[in-house]
Order: C-alpha cells, then structure tokens, then sequence
C-alpha cells in the first residue's frame, strides 16, 4: 500500500468508553429482538413431501419418471459429475469445472427404479419383469423404455401439443414396451405403501442418513419443482433467497439469485459455474480492496466518513 | 501512552529457547497491554456506527445458543414441539440479525476505509467471515428436515456440483451437511471471529481520514 499515513491509534487522546457495558446491552437487545419475533412471526416448517404424497397426488408423473430413469433420459441420468459420466457438465470457458471432483457420489439411475424392486417387492410380476429386464441387453432396455416413455407422452402445455397418451399412462397404447410397464408400476406400488424413501436411502444400512438417491428421484419428477414453482421458489422466481410463505429465507444471497434473473446467465447453459465464478471474483475484489487503487480511494472521496466522524472534525476546526 | 503490538516479555528475551516462555511471549504480544479490554477508547470512537460490530457479536452469541438448545432435542425435535419450533424461530431470526447487523457493520467499515493503518487483515478476516457465515446459514437450511430442505438441496445441488465441489459436499447428504453445520462451519466462525476481535484489539479502532496528531 503506498503512502499510508494513518497515525497510530493508541497515540490519540482518549474518553471512556465501557466494551462490556456495551456488549451487555447488546445482547440485551439482540435476545429481546430475537424472542421476541420469534413470538409474533414464529418459523416455517412446511412437512418434507413424500414419495406416497407423489404417488396419489401424481402416479402417471411417478411412472413416467421411473421409466424414464430406466431410459436413461432423467436429468439425474444425464446430469455427468458427481453421479456419472453421462454428460461433460458445466465449464467456465474452456476448463470442465464440473468434472474436476470426479463421479464420487456414482448413480445408475436404472438402480433408482431396480434397486428399492429388488430389495423390498414380493410380487412375482414384478420379480419376473426384474429377471427380463437384467436377461436384455442394453439397447434392448433402453428401446423398450424410450418406447414406453414415448408412449405414454406429455400433456399439452404453453402452446405445444400433447404427446403420446397425453401423459396419461392408463391410456397408454400397446406396444413393445418388455418388462418396464410392469416395473415403473411395480416402483408406483411400493411409492404409494410409504416404503420407497426407506429402500432408497436405507437399504443395506441400518443408518441411513444419506437422502441422495430419494432427492435425485424427487427432482427428476415434476411434483417437487411444481410445488416450489407454486410458493415463488423456482430459480428464476428469485427462489434460491426465499422461504416458503412469507418467512425470510437468505436475503443475503441477493446477489447470488440475482445474475440468474439477467442475460446471459439466464440464458446460459453454463449459468451455475458461470455465477459460482463471478460470485467468487466479486467476494476477492472486496476482500483485496485495501490493495486495489482507485477502489480503496473511494472512502476518501466519499464523504460519508465526515459523517461518522463529524465530532472529530468539527471539533479539529474549532 | 501504552506498549506497542508485538513487543515481547522479559523472559522472552531472557530465554529465548524455552518454548514455553517463547508461546506465553507470543500471546502476549498479540494484543498491546492494557488494550484487551480498555476502558477508554480514542476520543474519535463516538458514533452509532460502532454499535454493529457488538451487536452482530451479540446476535452470534444467540445464534449459538439457540442452537445449543435445538441440539439437545435433536434432529427432528423442533418437528414435534412446541418449544422446539419456538426455539428453531429464535435462532432464525437471530441469523437474520446477525446477518443484518453484520451486513451494516460491514459496509460501515468500507465507508470509514477501515483497512488503514496496517488493519488489511481485519478487513480480510471480515469478508471471509461473512463468507463462512453465509456457508453456515445454507447447511442449517438443508438441515430442517422439511419440505424447505429438499427443494433448496435440490436447487442447490447444480450450482455447487457446477464447480466440482459436489464430489466432496454433497447438499442432497442431510447427515453431512448437519455435521457441517453443528461442527466445522462454526468452528470456522467462531476461530475467525476470536482472529477478528484480536486484531481490533491490536491495532486499535482505525483513525479519522486524514486525522492528524497533534503536536
């Protein structure tokens, strides 16, 4: 830093000045403020959604999210790092920013489906579907899933017209789908019996405390974004700073949520390693302002500072 | 007139190779004697501004100890009482004071250009506390167990999977992210809060732009 001239604080005249006192009163009033909103705008807690609240509230959704994970076409299937190799994922320029941790946490999102079956169903249906399923080769499965996807279509929706069965997997028509009707129904089954949560996150584990797998299925569905999409909590509805209801979330994050809102992240295929990469240059450019010419100047042609001081300078003029 | 930072003990400099004599020397050259908590300050520490370095202070003191208490029903407890809910509304609104006071504390340092004077590090230390902080804030919301939690995991995930760093913190890992939350994270804040404060300390409150001594 050039031309520092600061004098050395010790060597001013000083007054009293009581820190504990001030520290005391302090708490005071941050205890007094936070009980007492506490009280008056108490917290949300909105009760995590369940695979079983899925299933009724939405079972063609779940099924068709089951073969698709069977397909191989879910954004978890084709996310790439840290789940698999499916896609190249996010850069920031040239540098694959998204596969520098490597597949650390590997999901084959087929196992999303066949895993919780295999483990936990007893119908024989179901466990002759399994035995077809693994007895196919691999473009054997992925054309009878694509083909089931296919048929089962999406409904009409901003303007664009329904597909297949119009999502509606009852009326879906025959075809050369194999064994993935019966296991995406089988998967709608144990959702709707509660114990699909507990053979995703538990199985071979007494402890599960790991919900990766149950949140990966949840995303690829549309019942989860539907319901934040419903409270304002989509990405570009500024939702990664809110809360549900009227409660505040992370107003801090401000920043963050905001480049998402604007070209050309919006638009950006890149957007989340682009906005990671700003966030973390603006938060060095802050923490480097006392090196950074011009920049640290800026307090000194600012004359806020003659406010904060005023009793220092008026009394330096008198 | 008091000691300067940095000045060392007598048996420091009597013993130089005693490793314990060098350590007591060290802390206590950290901050000036006398200036750990003094009870006058310099006659410019007169303005309003100065109350929301305490008061974010203050506000973490309740913010942990809200937490303090949210641990020892456990995970899921707030869920299912009444005292526990209360408790879970103290300490988020003493996160978002905290987050306001320290937001205002801040931007009240930058305007005061309160890196002068060999205080770089204090400035340095801030943001970076600032940064843990927001950290710390993001784990407790994945740690709610609640519908809250999965979506913001689920919206979280992309942008931090999106710089490599999903391999090693894993926000859809509601077990891992509480032990982040409960553990490392505060310990990060509250060693860097403890550096903060004795930097303050060592340095003293920075002077007015362009103060001059007198004589």
């Amino acid at each position: 830093m050039s031309r520092d001239n600061t004098p050395d604080s010790h060597d001013f005249p000083t007054r009293r000045y009581d820190l504990v006192k001030e520290f005391v009163i302090a708490l005071v009033v941050a205890l007094v403020l936070s009980f007492g909103l506490a009280a008056i705008f108490s917290s949300p807690d909105e009760k995590a959604i369940t695979m079983s609240g899925w299933a009724k509230a939405d079972p063609d959704n779940l099924v068709t999210t089951a073969a698709s994970e069977l397909a191989g076409t879910t954004t978890s299937a084709t996310y790439g790092a840290p789940y698999n190799t499916n896609a190249e994922g996010q850069k920031l320029g040239p540098i694959p920013m998204q596969k520098l941790g490597g597949v650390r946490i590997p999901i084959d999102s087929a196992d999303l489906v066949l895993g919780p079956l295999s483990n936990s169903s007893a119908d024989p249906a179901v466990s002759a579907a399994e035995a077809t399923w693994k007895a196919a080769t691999p473009d054997q499965r992925t054309k009878w899933a694509t083909a089931y996807t296919d048929a089962i279509g999406t409904a009409a929706a901003d303007g664009a017209p329904a597909t297949g069965a119009g999502g509606e997997v009852a009326k879906v028509k025959a075809g050369d789908y194999g064994p993935v009707p019966v296991l995406s129904a089988g998967l709608l089954a144990l959702a709707t019996t509660g114990g699909l949560e507990g053979a995703l996150t538990s199985s071979g584990n007494f402890y599960g405390g790991d919900q990766t797998k149950s949140l990966l299925l949840l995303s690829d569905g549309a019942y989860l974004e539907d319901l934040a999409r419903a409270q304002n909590l989509g990405g570009d509805q500024w939702g990664m700073m809110n809360e549900v209801g009227n409660a505040p979330g992370q107003p801090w994050m401000w920043l963050y949520t905001f480049w998402y809102q604007v070209k050309p992240f919006s638009t950006s295929d890149n957007a989340d390693a682009q906005v990671w990469a700003l966030m973390m240059l603006l938060t060095l450019v802050l923490m480097l302002v006392p090196f950074i010419p011009g920049l640290r100047s800026i307090p000194r042609w600012t004359p806020i500072h003659r406010l904060v001081w005023r009793n220092y300078y008026r009394t330096k003029r008198a | 007139m008091t000691a300067r930072a940095g000045e060392l003990s007598p048996d420091v400099t009597a013993d130089p190779k005693n490793w314990t004599n060098r350590l007591r020397g060290w802390f206590e050259g950290l901050v000036p004697p006398g200036q750990a908590l003094p009870a006058r300050q310099p006659v410019y520490v007169a303005s309003w501004i100065y109350v929301f370095g305490v008061l974010t202070l203050a506000s973490l003191v309740v913010v942990v100890a809200s937490g303090c208490v949210l641990a020892l029903g456990g995970v899921a407890w707030w869920h299912v009482s009444a005292v526990g809910h209360y408790f879970n509304s103290v300490h988020l609104w003493s996160v978002e004071m905290f987050f306001g006071f320290m937001v205002v504390h801040l931007w009240g340092k930058f305007w005061m250009a309160a890196w002068r004077g060999k205080r770089a590090l204090t400035w340095i230390t801030g943001i970076v506390l600032f940064g843990i902080s927001i950290g710390t804030s993001f784990t407790g919301f994945l740690s709610q167990s609640n519908f809250s939690s999965q979506w913001i995991g689920a919206e979280g995930k992309d942008g931090i999977n999106s710089i490599g760093a999903g391999a090693f913190f894993n926000v859809l890992n509601p077990g891992q992210m509480l032990l982040w939350h409960v553990v490392l994270l505060p310990l990060g804040v509250g060693l860097l809060t403890l550096i903060h404060i004795i930097l303050v300390r060592r340095r003293g409150v920075v002077p007015p732009i362009d103060a001059e001594l007198e004589g």
